[in-house]
């Protein structure tokens, strides 16, 4: 009865114009030759060129992408350590806490945790800079690679950790030679979920961050404030090309793996 | 317990297997696996209650019991995975309750078999020998031998998911032979294949073990496996042992009514003692009418409620009364399952109202003179040897 | 039997929990209980930078006497704090009834879309939601603005000659609004949709239901956890959003999180900007749990 007419195709029609059309004209007005948005001056990559010759938004970009490489590294290791406590062990002191603190991130306005962490770096004297981003986008991104981590531990099986020991494997060598190679597609996931989250993030970064240590999205938004133009598009559609290419990577990546889970 | 080392020194075993393998009753005999009033429980569960058990080096050894007795529990304390509240696990007169499962000579196939689906066959089979720091050339030299004995040469470099249930099983099998273990675990192990496959695998797994010279522990739920691999078996029930004898002891001289009604069929008769005389016990049910039956030093008195169990295939059916017959009794067909081997036969004993007894007829013959049919007068009837005195 | 952990696991499984927990101790509970002091302070003493002094054991004492509601008695009386939490809910709500009138026949017709599809069609709705935010946000700037690409198309399309001005509006900050958050309204009825058994709308069409009785009858009510769970993925970051406010919203535009912006940026008063995302979070919270209780009613 699963009949597909044409009412299903002008949903899907009108849908998915109402999600890409903005995008598809900004990206069409980054080529655009004059720097008037609304007039059509002919195809043009002088945008891209003056992009690459603005130091200031290149050194964002490059701070940017630093603090995204190490947070997201320290949220998907803490947070698959999380998922292990929360899905292995079912009662310890404070389970309650632990998992209410880890999930709670996901809910918090991003204007509450950038506040607080900045309240935390100023009570503590800690001058805020590169370090202190990467600890706030760590703690805030730290729950989200926990839930990918955490589906992906609800469906292993515990056997296969129960044979590793039963032919001669410590806890430890169990946890490398079994666990970890299993459960690693989710923890590239988490990874990358934790990457993107860092270099989209405006509003935490603008709290925590001190002179400096201004990243892309900050500089980015200082520049939209002062209004359109097709330098902002050029930026734009760059980052928009970088996260495409990564998000259809990951989900091929994950894709290969559930259908090796099937077969299995 | 008792009543199984009784039967055991009553008569012979004609079903076991290796007539002169023995060594449970050899007092002399040190047994490989000692378990010493083990209880286990989880939460409120008792799963495994104050038990007592006794595995012999080369035994083919299976534990018996509907799901949730106990069985998988007692195995997993075994390997290691569970820790008993009270009690303790010798292996080799070692203690061993306390030792993690990676420290103990006891292998375990798992009913999932429990592939590591990273890593290729070789792999799987190797990863147990790696763990001991053995020098590669004898862990390729060893993963190889392996591989031939189970006809999986060749398959070394396809993953777990590329194979057929079957060559999995094999997998598994190969992967905790390889490690020598002092005793293998087999939890389920034919419960994922498909019936001929199945049959076949039991003979292998017989094969490999007294080849070998191991010792297996298979745990099951399925008697015929038990039955047709076991030198002993276990039937539990509730976190306790009902009975531990070689097969055909505990088909022919089940231990209690439990035992006899979970392994094979049976027709429960339950009566009142008239007579004791010598062997020889008489008794009367409303239906069935007056029972004679031979049963060793009997404990009954006249005048107790006693109750008997009459295997199927222990039953004679006629159209005429058979005039020899001590214990015969008349009814109708109420029934027929045609099975193709046999025939099962219901028929009502004692009018309409009276009691339901199960016969099975083996068709040795393509033909039969007088088939039965549903509404046939027949006659029931079988020796004082067929019933069986069951204990609640 | 399968559920207990094995003894010797015990003292490994604390090293794994301790580590993100003490961070999190660290650098999620520490901050949040000093948002919880700071908000009950004075605002004339504890400018910043304010003496970090509570953190001592002696200042535990100190902490319950020097105790001060007088920022929540500013929100109260202020029109500008409970207006702009009334303002958020209100365009919260709306953002997630559009996003559902517009999500449901997506959502719908993707899970109707024939099987090899689908994964693309998910990847399509996925996509948009991991660009940039602020990129998003902006690409509507351009369209919405006076002579901008919306303005461009009506005058062409002869529909409209004079400018719409939309930008700077409540409207402007609803269609960000929608447009930002229709994914994670599209996702969890998706999965609800397409898990849906195509044999029970077969059986309701076989027993004399029309295509829309067995819509209204069986596939709305069986998708209902997918709609609290987009409604609720769409509500809560909606009600705390600042970006789209700031960039797309006007002088008036009113939101909580934009006024927790301005007062701790513009006017540097940190006690009331704490006090201010406190009452936030409690907003929160309170639909969140109206939402759980409509969950668990529904099943």
């Amino acid at each position: 009865m699963r009949r597909f007419g044409s009412f299903h195709l002008a949903a899907l029609v009108l849908g998915f114009a109402f999600l890409y059309l903005p995008i598809v004209a900004l990206i069409a007005y980054s080529f655009n030759a004059s720097r008037l948005v609304t007039v059509w001056g002919g195809f043009s990559t002088h945008w891209y060129v003056a992009l690459f010759n603005n130091q200031p938004l290149l050194d964002a970009a490059w701070l940017t992408i630093r603090v995204a490489l190490v947070s997201a590294t320290l949220a998907a290791g803490l947070g698959t350590l999380a998922a292990l406590a929360l899905v292995r062990y079912r009662s310890f002191a404070g389970r309650t806490l632990f998992s209410g603190m880890v999930l709670a991130p996901l809910v918090m306005p991003e204007v509450i945790t950038g506040l607080s962490l900045l309240l935390l770096f100023v009570a503590g004297d800690i001058e805020r800079g590169y370090w202190t981003v990467v600890i706030a986008h760590a703690t805030f991104s730290l729950g989200f690679a926990c839930i990918v981590v955490q589906a992906r531990l609800a469906g292993f099986d515990r056997s296969l950790e129960e044979a590793a020991r039963d032919l001669g494997a410590t806890p430890l060598t169990t946890f490398f030679t079994v666990t970890l190679p299993l459960i690693w597609p989710a923890v590239l996931a988490a990874w990358m979920l934790a990457f993107t989250l860092s270099l989209d993030d405006l509003v935490i970064a603008s709290f925590t961050s001190g002179p400096g240590a201004t990243t892309l999205p900050m500089r980015l938004y200082s520049a939209i404030r002062l209004g359109v133009s097709p330098e902002i598009n050029a930026a734009c559609t760059i980052l928009i090309g970088a996260v495409a290419v990564t998000v259809i990577a990951a989900s091929l990546l994950l894709k290969r793996e559930a259908l090796a889970g099937e077969k299995g | 317990m008792n009543a199984s080392s009784d039967a055991a020194t009553r008569r012979s075993s004609p079903g076991s297997v290796r007539r002169d393998f023995q060594p449970w009753n050899d007092p002399a005999a040190k047994p490989l696996v000692e378990f010493r009033n083990v209880t286990k429980r989880f939460g409120k569960v008792t799963a495994v209650d104050a038990l007592s058990l006794s595995i012999h080096a080369r035994e083919f050894f299976a534990l018996l019991g509907p799901s949730g007795c106990g069985k998988t529990t007692l195995m997993r304390m075994l390997a290691g995975f569970e820790q008993p509240d009270e009690g303790e696990i010798l292996l080799d007169g070692v203690d061993i309750t306390t030792v993690p499962p990676h420290q103990r000579p006891v292998n375990m196939m798992f009913q999932s078999y429990a592939l590591f689906p990273h890593l290729s066959v070789g792999d799987n089979i190797a990863y147990g020998l790696k763990r001991e720091g053995l020098p590669k050339a004898q862990v390729r030299e060893r993963v190889d031998a392996m591989l031939k004995r189970v006809r999986l040469n060749g398959f070394e470099g396809r993953r777990p998911d590329q194979l057929s249930g079957g060559q999995r099983q094999r997998v598994a099998l190969a992967r905790a032979l390889v490690k020598q273990p002092k005793l293998l675990l087999l939890d389920e192990p034919l419960g994922a294949l498909d019936k001929k496959l199945r049959e076949a695998t039991q003979y292998e797994l017989m094969d490999l073990q007294t080849d070998l010279g191991l010792t297996f522990m298979v745990v099951t739920h399925d008697q015929d496996e038990a039955m047709t691999m076991a030198d002993r078996m276990a039937v539990m029930d509730q976190g306790r042992l009902l009975q531990i004898a070689p097969p055909d002891l505990i088909y022919e001289a089940p231990a209690n009514r439990f035992v006899a009604e979970f392994v094979g069929d049976i027709n429960l008769i339950e009566g009142r003692v008239t007579a004791v005389e010598g062997d020889l016990v008489t008794l009367e049910n409303q239906h069935v009418g007056v029972i004679e039956l031979d049963e060793d030093a009997p404990s009954c008195q006249p005048g107790d409620a006693l109750a008997i169990g009459l295997r199927p295939e222990k039953i004679g059916l006629s159209h005429d009364e058979p005039q020899q017959a001590v214990n015969k009794v008349a009814g109708e067909i109420w029934d027929i399952g045609y099975l193709g081997d046999m025939t099962m036969i219901q028929v009502m004993v004692g009018g309409d109202e009276g009691k339901l007894l199960k016969v099975s007829l083996t068709n040795r013959t393509r033909r039969i003179e007088r088939p039965f049919a549903w509404e046939d007068r027949v006659w029931l009837s079988w020796d004082i040897e067929a019933g069986l005195v069951l204990a609640s | 039997m399968s559920g207990a952990v094995p003894r010797a696991a015990g003292g490994c499984g604390l090293l794994v929990a301790a580590i993100p927990y003490l961070w999190l101790l660290a650098f999620f509970l520490a901050p949040f209980l000093i948002v919880l002091r700071i908000a009950l302070s004075d605002a004339a003493t504890d400018q910043p930078p304010y003496a970090p002094h509570f953190l001592g054991f002696d200042a535990l004492g100190e902490f319950f006497a020097g105790l001060d509601f007088e920022n929540f008695r500013l929100l109260g009386e202020d029109a500008l704090y409970w207006q702009s939490y009334l303002s958020s809910l209100r365009i919260a709500g709306l953002t997630t009834l559009i996003a559902l009138a517009l999500g449901y026949p997506l959502a719908y017709a993707m899970a109707m879309a024939p099987k090899r599809w689908q994964s693309i069609l998910l990847l399509l709705v996925v996509l948009p939601f991991w660009t940039s935010f602020l990129i998003r946000v902006y690409a509507w700037i351009g369209i919405l603005r006076p002579q901008g690409l919306l303005d461009m198309a009506l005058g062409w399309l002869g529909l409209a000659s004079e400018p719409l001005r939309l930008l700077n509006t409540d409207t402007a900050v609803l269609i960000g609004m929608v447009y930002s958050y229709l994914p994670f309204m599209v996702l969890p009825l998706y999965t609800t949709l397409q898990k849906l058994d195509g044999t029970l709308v077969e059986a309701a069409a076989d027993l004399g239901a029309t295509p829309l009785t067995s819509f209204r009858t069986v596939t709305l009510p069986l998708s209902l956890p997918g709609i609290l769970a987009g409604s609720a993925l769409v509500f809560i970051p909606a009600i705390g959003e600042f970006v789209i406010p700031d960039l797309l919203g006007g002088p008036d535009t009113l939101m909580v999180g934009k006024v927790l912006w301005s007062e701790f940026f513009s006017n540097r008063d940190w006690p009331l900007a704490s006090a201010v995302a406190i009452v936030l979070l409690i907003v929160l919270v309170l639909p969140l749990v109206l939402l759980q209780r409509a969950g668990r009613a529904a099943r």
